[in-house]
């Protein structure tokens, strides 16, 4: 299989990063050293290349009506200009993909939706959306933009100013709200600028043409941190924000958003695909849900290690790594409910060796 | 990038490094090793007096983005750990040939030590 390069692929080998493949991107996983790069963005300001993104766009006259059906939010109460945190949902309300829904500004008297679906998902994404357009009988054009648009995340309490001071209208970033999103030129290129992320630190996410990467990516070279996805993941994890393929899979670990932590995705109000069988599970309350948990010992635990408890394995780290921030081992793990309050003594069967942890509230650290 | 690859040790192509001196052996990670887990975040040790055999798995090391085995160079009776790794991981960033060093063997076979690469050999595998 050939990757997909981002446009600043080349930008990043020049300033020292190394790649990864993710989602079927060759991505920058590091430029100077994760630990450094954490610390920027929790401290001061850093960017991240995230044009690995999906961009899926919907537009004509039943668009609302069509990503209604097919997210857990309720997409009709946007205006121009609000984005949501949503998920695709499956028919028995497990998540297919996760994603931010922005509504943007109307075209010829038609609502139009952007959303961002992850990385090597847009594809299969868009496949769904047109079938069950034709299923439907909606008119929507679906068209995946993915290639087409550049993205970057700018990160970090300082955020707001680097935003400001590369902005070619500063008063318009003051002014913008926690998930709000409105156009903004930079360097005379007009970008998509939302106050999101991903790190669970105030900041931005832009989406710009992709040909206009260099201009955008240069005017934060000078005051903001490279960061890569180490870094990023890292920042999420203590977040407690959910990495789709790892937190979730439809196939290997298919859960619901009421199992995975963020039920306030759901709106039970709208009709949408899983919808009953999520009205079922709020009705009835999970079995099990996700946990954010911290080793009591020394060690750290991956995904994929097993959870004890009373000598039996109730469950299996999601994600895990050493936090740079709280300097512990910190993680996610899917657990049966009695087990899932804070102070709950568990343990993690870290390459056979079986150590201590408990049971931690999630977010691990304080976020916006 | 260049790497520090002093010539006063020898090296297993896994990057491991040893030193001798009087039949006691000093083990680490290259400097090049280093680089490649990136934050160094964890190690695990065996215990003093534990037996250990050229090319055992004696250890594991962790960055925040990896997890890698340690090999042994050469066998040997372990006499001492480096437990200041315990509570300051990163000394194996910082310094790879100095106090980043893991553990120290009473050699079982000086013979094992020619099976290493030396510091050119290693460079050239490295570059």
């Amino acid at each position: 299989m050939s990757l997909n390069a981002p446009p600043l692929r080349d930008v990043h080998e020049e300033r020292g990063a190394n790649f990864t493949e993710f989602g079927g991107w060759e991505m920058p996983v590091e430029f100077d050293s994760i630990r450094a790069e954490h610390e920027a963005v929790r401290e001061d300001v850093g960017i991240f290349d995230v044009s690995h993104m999906g961009q899926l766009e919907i537009s004509g006259p039943d668009g609302c009506e069509l990503l209604d059906g097919l997210t857990s939010n309720d997409v009709a109460r946007l205006d121009p200009g609000d984005s949501q945190y949503s998920t695709i949902t499956a028919e028995d309300g497990t998540i297919i993909d996760d994603t931010v829904v922005y509504r943007l500004p109307d075209r010829d008297g038609d609502r139009v939706y952007l959303f961002v679906p992850n990385a090597g998902s847009d594809e299969a994404t868009a496949d769904r959306f047109r079938t069950h357009r034709d299923e439907w009988d909606l008119d929507a054009t679906v068209s995946n933009e993915t290639n087409e648009y550049g993205m970057v995340a700018v990160q970090g309490p300082e955020a707001p100013d680097a935003v400001a001071e590369a902005a070619d209208d500063a008063r318009t970033i003051d002014t913008l709200n926690r998930f709000e999103a409105t156009a903004v030129p930079f360097d005379g290129v007009e970008c998509w600028t939302a106050r999101t992320g991903y790190t669970g630190e105030d900041g931005f996410e832009l989406i710009f043409p992709a040909e206009e990467s260099e201009t955008i990516w240069g005017s934060f070279a000078d005051t903001c941190q490279p960061c890569g996805l180490g870094a990023r993941d890292t920042l999420r994890l203590e977040a407690g924000l959910l990495l789709s393929g790892q937190d979730f899979h439809p196939e290997e670990n298919p859960r619901t958003p009421y199992e995975a932590g963020i039920g306030f995705t759901v709106s039970l109000d709208t009709d949408f695909v899983g919808r009953d069988a999520l009205a079922e599970q709020h009705e009835t309350g999970v079995t099990e849900k996700i946990v954010g948990f911290a080793l009591e010992e020394r060690g750290i635990a991956r995904h994929g290690h097993e959870v004890v408890a009373d000598d039996e394995t109730i469950g299996t780290v999601t994600s895990g790594t050493m936090s740079p921030t709280l300097d512990r081992a910190i993680g996610l793990a899917y657990v049966p409910v009695e087990y899932a309050d804070p102070g709950t003594e568990i343990s993690v069967r870290v390459r056979g060796r079986t150590k201590k942890a408990k049971v931690e509230p999630i977010p691990f650290i304080d976020t916006v | 990038m260049s790497f520090e690859i002093p010539a006063d040790r020898r090296y297993r192509e896994s990057h491991e490094w040893a030193s001798e001196s009087d039949g006691q052996v000093t083990i680490g990670i290259s400097d090049f090793a280093q680089d490649e887990l990136g934050d160094v975040v964890f190690v695990e040790l065996p215990e003093v007096g534990d037996a250990i055999e050229q090319d055992e798995n004696f250890g594991v090391i962790e960055s925040i983005k990896a997890v890698s085995d340690l090999y042994a160079p050469v066998g040997g009776e372990v006499t001492a750990i480096n437990e200041d790794l315990f509570d300051a991981p990163e000394l194996v960033n910082d310094d790879p040939y100095g106090e980043g060093w893991m553990l120290e063997l009473a050699l079982d076979d000086d013979a094992e030590l020619d099976d290493l690469l030396d510091a050119e050999t290693y460079e050239a595998q490295v570059a």
